[in-house]
């Protein structure tokens, strides 16, 4: 019995492809040295074209090879400037995570097939979602348009929010949680803070700070821990 | 329709052997959550107005092309019932073939690879199929224990359709010894961390160019509707 040089084969093993194991692939941290390869210009920015969201002083000049996003026009909305820290277990900034966001826009549509409501328009100049890195006092920065209220379970309307993927070294699966804005309509009835112990309601509010920023701090562990969601 | 929730692979969040779990896992568990819109929709299908165009090619960057075993990463992003997951974007970031990264941060006394920055991003197809070519990573020291090294890896980041599908992993090669001693790897439960070992194929090796590995990535599917039949097919 031979086989034919050119196609053998290594004998198969217990891998990726082994039919035996198929299923999820499992989450791994994002490390401490993804600022090349992931966080872009423009990243942070969801209303501009500006360059927030990239840290090229953190490799050489000539490695700054992700793009820059694509000029646009203003999107539809208020445009806000969103911010915060995020904080360890001892209550250290962690200066190597990276946050993600995404959301509706002005008019609470989402940027997505998957959004079945064509009565509401997408805007051409707004995908909702941006990708950070946090600096070396652990503060992230974005600036996007405040999002309109989606719709929840039921007969339900949620109230403005964003949705948050905390990213870091040490972390080992993303860390979904939410951010909503202090003051705003509907918070009293939305459905997802509904489901949060009241005691623990106030991690996933925004507040606004006098320089008009909406402000939202991220504690991954310890008094104050925010609420994380089991996605 | 929701996405479904992790399956037994899934690592905890604090994994005492990984040191920097310590302060940087919840100590609360994580609330479920009835997904509404916000996490079953995704920007899918507007890379290039966020991100730009594929970078499928990491060894022609530069000048020249860089040190290092070329190699050819591809295979398929599906979804946990073994659907193809199209057009959907793969972000992937390495060491270069001495183990350094390109980062400030990275102190390590091997050396730079002028040519090689080690990012590259890829769309799938509408078949799910995705294709890169780089080199080979090398394995790396850090600070986790005295003597720890992480095996060779391929930092793999992706969005599929929905905020509840996202995923970072590692890819790993077959045969690194330094894989089960990892405590990274280590985090996800035998035998499910064998999902992140890649397989030699001598099908996807390109004759006098590159060594080949095949690489399925599986994310998180809808859950199952009963008008729905189920068939996989990987």
């Amino acid at each position: 019995m031979t086989t034919d040089l050119e196609t053998r084969n290594a004998a198969p093993r217990s891998d990726n492809l082994d039919p035996a194991l198929f299923g999820q692939t499992p989450s791994q941290t994002v490390g401490p040295f993804f600022h090349y390869g992931l966080p872009w210009k423009g990243g942070a920015d969801l209303v501009g074209a500006s360059e927030m969201g990239a840290r090229p002083e953190l490799f050489p000049e000539a490695h700054y090879i992700l793009n820059v996003s694509a000029p646009k026009d203003a999107p539809e909305g208020e445009v806000i400037a969103l911010a915060g820290c995020v904080y360890d277990g001892n209550g250290d900034p962690v200066s190597d995570a990276m946050i993600e966001i995404w959301q509706a826009n002005a008019a609470g549509r989402y940027c997505s097939a998957d959004d079945p409501r064509e009565d509401l328009a997408i805007d051409p100049n707004f995908t909702g979602f941006g990708r950070a890195s946090t600096d070396e006092s652990g503060v992230y920065r974005f600036r996007t348009v405040m999002p309109g209220r989606v719709p929840g379970p039921g007969m339900t309307v949620q109230a403005p929010h964003i949705a948050v993927s905390v990213f870091g070294r040490g972390v080992l699966k993303r860390l979904p949680t939410r951010l909503y804005f202090e003051g705003a309509e509907g918070n009293e009835t939305d459905p997802v803070l509904a489901q949060v112990p009241e005691e623990r309601r106030d991690t996933l509010i925004a507040r606004r700070r006098e320089d008009g920023t909406w402000w939202f701090d991220i504690v991954i562990q310890g008094e104050r821990e925010t609420v994380f969601f089991d996605l | 329709m929701p996405y479904a929730l992790e399956d037994a692979g899934s690592p905890p969040s604090l994994v005492p052997d990984y040191r920097s779990t310590g302060l940087r896992s919840p100590s609360l568990a994580p609330l479920p959550l009835q997904q509404t819109l916000t996490e079953t929709t995704g920007p899918t299908g507007c890379w290039d107005q966020l991100m730009g165009g594929a970078m499928a090619d990491l060894t022609a960057q530069h000048e020249a092309p860089p040190q290092g075993q070329r190699i050819v990463v591809s295979g398929r992003v599906l979804d946990d019932r073994g659907r193809p997951v199209p057009n959907t974007v793969m972000e992937i970031w390495q060491a270069n073939a001495a183990g350094r990264y390109i980062h400030g941060k990275d102190n390590w006394d091997a050396p730079l690879d002028p040519n090689f920055t080690g990012a590259g991003r890829v769309i799938t197809d509408d078949q799910g199929r995705y294709s890169y070519t780089t080199i080979r990573p090398g394995a790396y020291p850090w600070g986790n224990h005295k003597n720890a090294w992480r095996p060779a890896h391929i930092h793999l980041s992706l969005l599929g359709p929905a905020f509840s599908t996202r995923l970072v992993t590692q890819l790993y090669f077959p045969d690194d010894p330094l894989i089960e001693i990892d405590p990274i790897a280590n985090a996800v439960p035998m035998p499910y961390r064998n999902r992140m070992v890649c397989r030699f194929d001598i099908a996807t090796t390109v004759p006098n160019w590159a060594l080949g590995y095949l690489f399925d990535v599986v994310l998180k599917g809808r859950d199952q509707t009963p008008f729905e039949d189920d068939h996989h097919d990987h």
